[in-house]
Order: structure tokens, then sequence, then C-alpha cells
């Protein structure tokens, strides 16, 4: 197992670990706690100066709430040193917004504690896991010596500590950093990465439909018009005729078959045109009318396509459960939220929770951060409705 | 003989289409393969026509529709077909709005492979008909609902040719009827939608057309 961090390293077999940069990487960690510590000492000295009694204090927390930005920038990247995980997300947007979020908040804490505790405890850990050997080796240096004898072994003792001294150095700044990355990096990291997984999934997807729509399809509409010209020069009555005119038919059945599988795949009108376009298309194509009122902004990706498949699932389940006479599909934006409504005056009494299509839109929807709810009393209506995060 | 602007990105598909264009007869004055050639193209050669498909570079969405559209901004008479890989009912509307008196065209691009029909169509279109690929019209005839419920199955099939853009003639072949007959058709369909009777095919078509679109 190669180690992703400290932590893990410690893990392994002594004599990998010592061979190891994960030690040293830890020293150097460790010792980078020189800088802040310097730092909110000369501001708290620079504040005693100009403020007197209170001033250090004052000082200190008004350069740890200026300065918390620059504060955990430089915590992160010293966590590289550690830490070779992906980066750790940094927080965005105005400074309002900032602060309405928790992530504000654990940003500014994080920043005192490290401003307040984390660089000299740091600096102690260093200095007593160092110290130790440090002392033994330099025994037959120090007045007061206590014999020969004792002072051999003394340095001996003092050489057979200093590999012993990378574990606590490795261990504290594995668990520091540990730390560190667990207030720093948001607390929905795991649905971050969730999100950027389904974002890379769709991406594939566009993909997929840009090489049949470039390549199969171009080939298989050329084919069939070679077909349609070969028809011409060839006698109707004739053999040939016939066994060309069959050929033609398949290849118009293949590429109709083509259609309706690139359609599935990614809709172009989506992209285009974005999503209330997109789902009048698909409300066009629904057996059952289907009223759309939808505002015509452009979103984000992400909550275009998310949105996308709710409504065209909604719609197929309204198609083949419902037995409605009529549909409808509204929705507003408003302060970065798509509100969707899918309703329908059929028979309800449609489960999520049955293995329908819902679940795995439930679980789209998730990924989002949005919210999602079916009611669905016997007897109908059935309204399902969605509210996704956005940016317009 | 027709003066073709032609667009079309992939170039098998290009070359088959000047091909095809010539052998019916037409000259095909340019071919190019992004809406930026075709806007220069069209702008400098003053076809008779221009045919393009829908998606090209460099975005690949909807290029060649929006260079239509741009193009019937300066020159609001000029004739389109539009191409396209599958039906958006979204286009469809643009290109008919855009050109209320001009020949528009939009056809899937399955409908190159009947190629007699198709040069039809590019004629059509040409001397300022329209032409509507047949599952553009019958998606707005399945989703309505209300007053076309009174046409009979024969009404029905009827108002779907015309919607395509068929000819009176044109229909009465289709449906191996007399065209007495599908006059009386569609007269009776005109009064039972409350449309009013006209007798120029191409104002017919748009009404109809506007009609099934919920317009």
């Amino acid at each position: 197992m190669i180690a992703r961090s400290a932590l893990e390293a410690l893990t392994q077999s002594p004599l990998r670990l010592l061979r190891s940069a994960w030690p040293w990487r830890s020293l150097a960690y460790l010792l980078l706690s020189v800088i802040p510590g310097a730092f909110i000492i000369s501001v708290g000295w620079l504040g005693g100066q100009l403020m007197g009694t209170v001033g250090p204090t004052l000082a200190g927390f008004t350069v740890v709430i200026v300065a918390t930005p620059v504060i955990n920038a430089f915590e992160r990247l010293r966590l590289k040193l550690v830490d070779r995980s992906p980066a750790l997300p940094r927080v965005r947007g105005s400074l309002i917004r900032r602060l309405r979020d928790s992530d504000a908040w654990r940003e500014f804490a994080h920043a005192l504690v490290a401003m307040l505790a984390l660089w000299w405890i740091d600096l102690l850990v260093l200095a007593v896991a160092l110290g130790v050997p440090g002392t033994f080796l330099t025994a037959p240096f120090q007045p007061n010596g206590t014999g020969p004898v004792a002072t051999v072994l003394f340095t001996l003792a003092g050489f057979l500590l200093i590999p012993v001294a990378a574990y606590p150095l490795t261990a504290w700044a594995g668990a520091r950093a540990a730390m560190s990355r667990a207030i720093l990096g948001s607390q929905d990291e795991l649905a971050r990465s969730r999100a950027r997984l389904m974002g890379a999934f769709e991406l594939e997807r566009r993909r997929i439909e840009r090489d049949l729509h470039d390549g199969a399809q171009q080939r298989l509409v050329a084919l069939s018009m070679k077909l349609g010209l070969a028809k011409l020069s060839a006698d109707v009555n004739s053999p040939l005729y016939k066994e060309i005119d069959e050929a033609h038919e398949q290849a118009k059945l293949a590429l109709s078959d083509l259609r309706e599988l690139i359609r599935g795949v990614h809709p172009q009108v989506l992209s285009g045109r974005g999503l209330a376009a997109a789902v009048r298309d698909a409300a066009g194509r629904s057996p059952v009318p289907v009223t759309v009122d939808l505002p015509s902004t452009r979103l984000d990706e992400a909550a275009e396509v998310t949105a996308y498949y709710v409504v065209t699932e909604a719609l197929a389940n309204v198609a083949k459960h419902s037995g409605a006479q009529r549909a409808w599909v509204s929705g507003e934006v408003s302060k970065g939220l798509l509100r969707l409504e899918i309703g329908d005056d059929g028979v309800g009494g449609a489960d999520p929770a049955a293995g329908s299509g819902l679940t795995g839109l439930a679980d789209r929807i998730s990924t989002l951060d949005g919210q999602f709810s079916v009611s669905s009393p016997a007897g109908g209506p059935t309204v399902v409705r969605v509210e996704l995060p956005c940016s317009a | 003989m027709l003066r073709i602007v032609l667009a079309e990105d992939a170039v098998l598909l290009r070359e088959g289409l000047v091909g095809l264009l010539e052998r019916f007869g037409s000259q095909v004055v340019a071919a190019v393969a992004d809406a930026e050639a075709l806007i220069a193209a069209a702008t400098e050669l003053e076809p008779d026509i221009v045919v393009t498909d829908v998606r090209m570079p460099p975005s690949f969405t909807d290029e060649g529709l929006r260079a239509a559209l741009t193009l019937r901004q300066t020159r609001p008479s000029l004739p389109v077909l539009v191409l396209s890989q599958y039906v958006e009912q979204t286009y469809a509307s643009e290109l008919l709005n855009s050109g209320r008196h001009a020949g528009t065209g939009y056809l899937l691009k399955d409908r190159i492979g009947e190629v007699t029909e198709f040069a039809e169509a590019v004629r059509t279109v040409a001397a300022g008909g329209t032409v509507i690929d047949p599952e553009v019209v019958r998606q707005l005839l399945e989703q309505q609902r209300g007053p076309l419920q009174r046409l009979t199955p024969r009404e029905h099939e009827v108002l779907g040719l015309m919607a395509e853009g068929r000819s009176n003639a044109a229909i009465s072949r289709a449906l191996v009827v007399t065209e007495a007959a599908v006059a009386k058709h569609i007269a009776s369909i005109l009064s039972k939608l409350d449309l009013p009777p006209d007798q120029d095919d191409h104002r017919r078509v748009l009404a109809v057309l506007a009609y099934l679109r919920g317009q």
C-alpha cells in the first residue's frame, strides 16, 4: 500500500516509514508553524505598543478576522506536505453569502485556533521530539558529566532515539493535518464529490451523443441517400430494385432507431435552448396533452439536465400509469432555487418507493442538494414537486 | 436552374448532397462546413435557397438554424430548408415564425434518402412553399385534443398532409381520391377548426400549423 498521508504512513512497518519521506515532510510541516507564530507575536507586540494592555488581544482578534482567508490558504498549502488527497474546495462568493454559510464560521474558527494554539503546540512537539535525543547526544559536551561510561551510553541512546522521534513528529503532524482538513474541507465534501461524479457522467453522455451523431448517424444518412439514388438507376420491375429497396428500408429503420437512442442519451435542444424549450418538446411527444409554464431563463447545466430528466421521467409515468386526460409542468426560478411542479388529473396511487424511475430521480436530485416530493393519493391527482438549487 | 447554398459539416454527407442536388438539375453555388461561411456565402451569392444542417461547428448545437434566422433578418424572403437530426418543435417554430411569407422547410435528415421527394421539397421551398416533416406534424396532431376530435379519420389524414405543406393535388395523389374530394375535406376541416377558408395553399398551411402549435 502506498501511503497517501502521514497518518496512513504510520501504519506501515517502521523500516518503511523511516525510509520514506513522511517523517521529513512532517518535520517540515511542523517547522512551518514558525511563520504564523512569528506573525501573531509581532501583531500582539505591535498592538501592545500602540494600545497598551488590551492591545495584544484586540489586535490579535482583528487580524485573525481580516486575515482568515490568508491564514487558511497557508494552512491548506501546508496540508499538501502531509496529505496527498485531492485539494480542498475553497469558500467562494461574496462576503455576505460566505457569512451565511456555516463554512465561513468554520473557516474563522480554524484560523483562530491556528493562531492562538496550534502553532505553539506544533513547536512544542517539535522541541520535545527533537530535544530529548538532542540532549542525550550532546551529553559529552555538557558540564557536570556523569563519567565516561554513562556519557557513551547517553550518546548511544541519543542515536537510537532519533528514529523513535520520527513517530511523535509524524503522528502529531498527521493528526493535526487531519483535523485541519476536517474543519477546512466542507462537511458536504462527499456530496460535492457525488455531484462532481454526476457532472463527469453527464459530460460522458454528451460525448457519446456527439460521437454517434457525427459518426454513425451521418454515415447512415449518406448510405440511405446512396441507396435512394441507386433505386433511381434500377428498373422498378427488376429483382435488383427490390433488393435495393429492402436495403433502403433497413437503412431508414436503423436511422430512426439511432435517432431515438441519441435523443435518450442527451437531448440537443436542452444544451442549445435550455430547459423550457426542451420540456416543451418533450411535452410535445407526450401522448397526454401537457401544458408547460416555465421561465425561459438559462440555468447552470447540472440543474437543467437534472430538471429535464425529472420532467421526462414524470411525464413518462403520467403516460404509462396515470390514465390522465391532461398534465401540466410549471416552474419558477427565484433566489437561486428552481421550483418545479409536474401534475396530472389521473388515478393517483403512485408510490415512489415501489422501485419506479422516481427513486433514481430522487438520487439525482439529492446530489444537487435538492428536494423531491410526490403526492399521489388513490383517486388522484398526482403531483411531483422538486426544488433544485441553481445559478441563473 | 436553382442556385443553392448548402451548409453541412460532415464531408461525406455534404458531397453526397451536392451530387444529389446537381443530379436533379440544381446548381450548388457554395457548399460550406460552418455557420460563418454559410452567412458569408449566402450574403454574397444571393442564392435561390439555403439548405442547412441545424448543428454545425463550433458548439454543435443549432448554429445552422441561427445562421438561417440571421440571414432572414436582412433578407426576409430568403427560402430556407433546414435539415435536422431529429425533430425539435422549438426549431420548427422559430423557423416558421422567422419568415411568414418566405419558403420554409424543416425536414429530418432521414428524408434525404427519399431522393426524389427530397429534391421536390427543395423546389417547393425555393418556390416559396412550406415543407414540414411528417414527424413534426405527427407530434403536433398527437398532443392536440378538443376540436380535433371532431374530425373524421379521413379528415385527420388530410389535415396531416396539409400541415406537411402538400398541395391539394399532392394530397389527392397520396390518398388516391379526386381533388374535388380533397377540397371538400379541407373545407370541412377548416370550418370545424374555425379557420378562415383560403384558396392560397401556402397561407392555409401556415394557418393550420399556427393552429396546431396552439398560437
